[in-house]
């Protein structure tokens, strides 16, 4: 009894190491055919155009509030941290250094993710239980080429702006904060914030929100694409969408950190 | 099973005259007159399935299926539910690899056949689904010149106008194209998907459960326009059906599948007389028979 119980462990270990290889090997060849059709022509750019609205335009607002109370909170922490050991001063450059090179693309990515990334999933999940995507096929279409790469390539060209929007937004959100009610001399706010931003931090975040979008329409593609079993099929895609783009998000930025940052 | 079943009906040869050859592409038309282009005659067999095999993990559900469409006819596929009519279908279309057996078309193995073949090879067929598969993001015309516009990289102008003949054709005026198909009934969707599956003249149409979920008035709409678009196409139709009345209305050749195999076929207007035990419970949709659902008794 006791051997069978031990032996009842190791298979459902094996069962999970399984699986989840299955599923990596899943991932790893929707990506490389995802990845060989935004780059394949025939490219589709009226539906690029048009996912680039609904990924990047229709998110703004939620991006754009986010870091603008991100903002306004970072303020208002460093200069409660910094009053401990006379470091007020250094709130401006903080604020945009912490809102530049994490929490913008962080942030921005998470956002997007929850929004983005269900919606694809959702999207791409009705189309499969619904047999549109196999029409598609009998219509001599492509569906890696006609759903999965315009959402990709829009994402991974809509989060760059939309961070590069929410950087902008997020150190006003600091700059609001720190002239509006911790009494910062607001052009001495916006001196210390330029000196000392450098490129490259505004740069690093851009690259990785790049890969952010990547893994965003990617994760939303994949789960949509692959969902089966009617409306609970489509909701568990939905789940997974954001469950794993949230993850790789946060998983891909300390990678990407470190690539960027210890050298 | 097999054993208890009659031995199968040789199918006779088919009783439409076979169609003129289809018009040479516009590549070809395009061609020097002095190199005119030679067409192979082509079989009178235009789909032939032999010994195909599907499992799904444990689940067998093609064993060994082999069925002959002749070109020009129209065929249809009766049998119960989860018995492989669908997957038997969508192996042919590519969507599914069967495990085992080959699949001919117009002479062609298409089984392993490259992703860019099996595209052309579709531009020549044409499929209506059972719940219509409409694109929602697109209006009806739209999703009618989608094959056109896509496929065959039409101007919109030109397939818009081509949608909108073909609406008419299937009863629908100008002002549906204008709709998005969740304004539409479900009769209407089926006449769109419909019109869609013949939108650009293919050689082969399928047509999955074209009836099932209408009123017996529109489904017998349906079946009338099925015949009358297949005839004026010239197409091969394949048809998956439990619907007995719409087997009898839009059949040249019938064949029955049970468990994976096509267990009889013959012409449509013997399956009355087929002398299978199957075939007869199943048209006279009795519980009683050989085929025995897997229903738990209480």
């Amino acid at each position: 009894m006791d051997s069978l119980a031990r032996l009842n462990i190791f298979a459902t270990i094996g069962r999970f190491v399984l699986a989840l290889c299955t599923e990596v090997g899943r991932i790893a060849i929707f990506t490389k055919n995802s990845v060989w059709h935004c780059f394949a022509p025939p490219i589709y750019l009226r539906l690029i155009v048009h996912q680039m609205i609904r990924i990047g335009y229709n998110s703004l607002p939620v991006v754009g509030l986010t870091a603008f109370f991100t903002g306004g909170v970072l303020a208002l922490q460093i200069y409660i941290g910094g009053t401990r050991f006379n470091a007020e001063s250094l709130v401006a450059s903080i604020v945009a250094l912490g809102i530049t090179r994490e929490l913008g693309p962080v942030l921005a990515g998470l956002m997007v993710a929850g929004r983005v990334s269900a919606a694809i999933a959702a999207e791409l999940g009705t189309m499969r239980v619904t047999e549109q995507i196999d029409a598609l096929v009998t219509l001599s279409t492509n569906p890696f080429k006609y759903l999965v790469a315009p959402r990709i390539i829009a994402a991974v060209l809509c989060l760059p702006m939309l961070v590069a929007i929410a950087d902008t937004i997020g150190i006003m959100g600091g700059w609001v904060v720190g002239t509006k009610s911790l009494g910062f001399n607001s052009a001495v706010y916006i001196k210390n914030t330029v000196d000392f931003l450098e490129f490259s931090d505004i740069f690093s975040g851009l690259v990785k929100s790049a890969v952010f979008g990547f893994i965003i329409a990617l994760m939303g593609c994949y789960h949509g694409y692959n969902s089966a079993g009617g409306a609970q099929g489509v909701g568990k895609a939905t789940t997974n969408a954001v469950v794993s783009a949230s993850i790789l998000i946060l998983a891909a930025n300390y990678v990407l950190t470190s690539l960027l940052f210890t050298s | 099973m097999n054993s208890e079943a009659p031995p199968r009906k040789i199918p006779p040869p088919p009783r439409k005259p076979l169609p003129p050859p289809a018009p040479a592409p516009k590549a070809a038309e395009a061609a020097p007159a002095a190199q005119p282009v030679v067409e192979a005659p082509r079989s009178p067999i235009h789909i032939n399935l032999t010994d195909v095999h599907k499992s799904f993990g444990p689940k067998h559900v093609l064993n060994g299926l082999s069925l002959e469409v002749p070109r020009g006819q129209s065929v249809v596929i009766i049998g119960g539910s989860g018995t492989g009519k669908s997957v038997t279908l969508k192996c042919i279309l590519g969507i599914l690899t069967p495990d085992q057996g080959s699949i001919l078309v117009d002479d062609k193995e298409i089984i392993g056949q490259s992703a860019r073949d099996r595209e052309a090879m579709l531009r020549h067929f044409g499929m209506l689904f059972q719940g219509a598969a409409l694109f929602d993001s697109l209006s009806v015309w739209e999703n009618v010149a989608f094959g056109l516009i896509q496929g065959r990289k039409m101007p919109r102008g030109e397939a818009k106008e081509i949608a909108i003949a073909k609406l008419a054709q299937v009863g629908l005026g100008p002002e549906v194209g204008e709709l998005s198909p969740a304004e539409l009934s479900g009769g209407m969707q089926k006449r769109v998907g419909l019109a869609r599956a013949i939108a650009s003249d293919p050689d082969v149409i399928f047509f999955d459960e074209p009836t099932t979920g209408l009123d017996p008035i529109m489904a017998d709409v349906i079946n009338d326009l099925i015949v009358k678009c297949v005839k004026e196409v010239g197409a091969t139709a394949v048809s998956i059906t439990h619907d007995m009345a719409s087997a009898r209305k839009i059949a040249d050749k019938i064949a029955m599948i049970y468990k994976g195999e096509i267990i009889w076929e013959g012409p449509a207007d013997t399956v009355d007389d087929s002398g299978n035990e199957y075939v007869q419970q199943f048209i006279n949709g009795s519980a009683d028979g050989p085929i025995q659902m897997e229903v738990l008794k209480p």
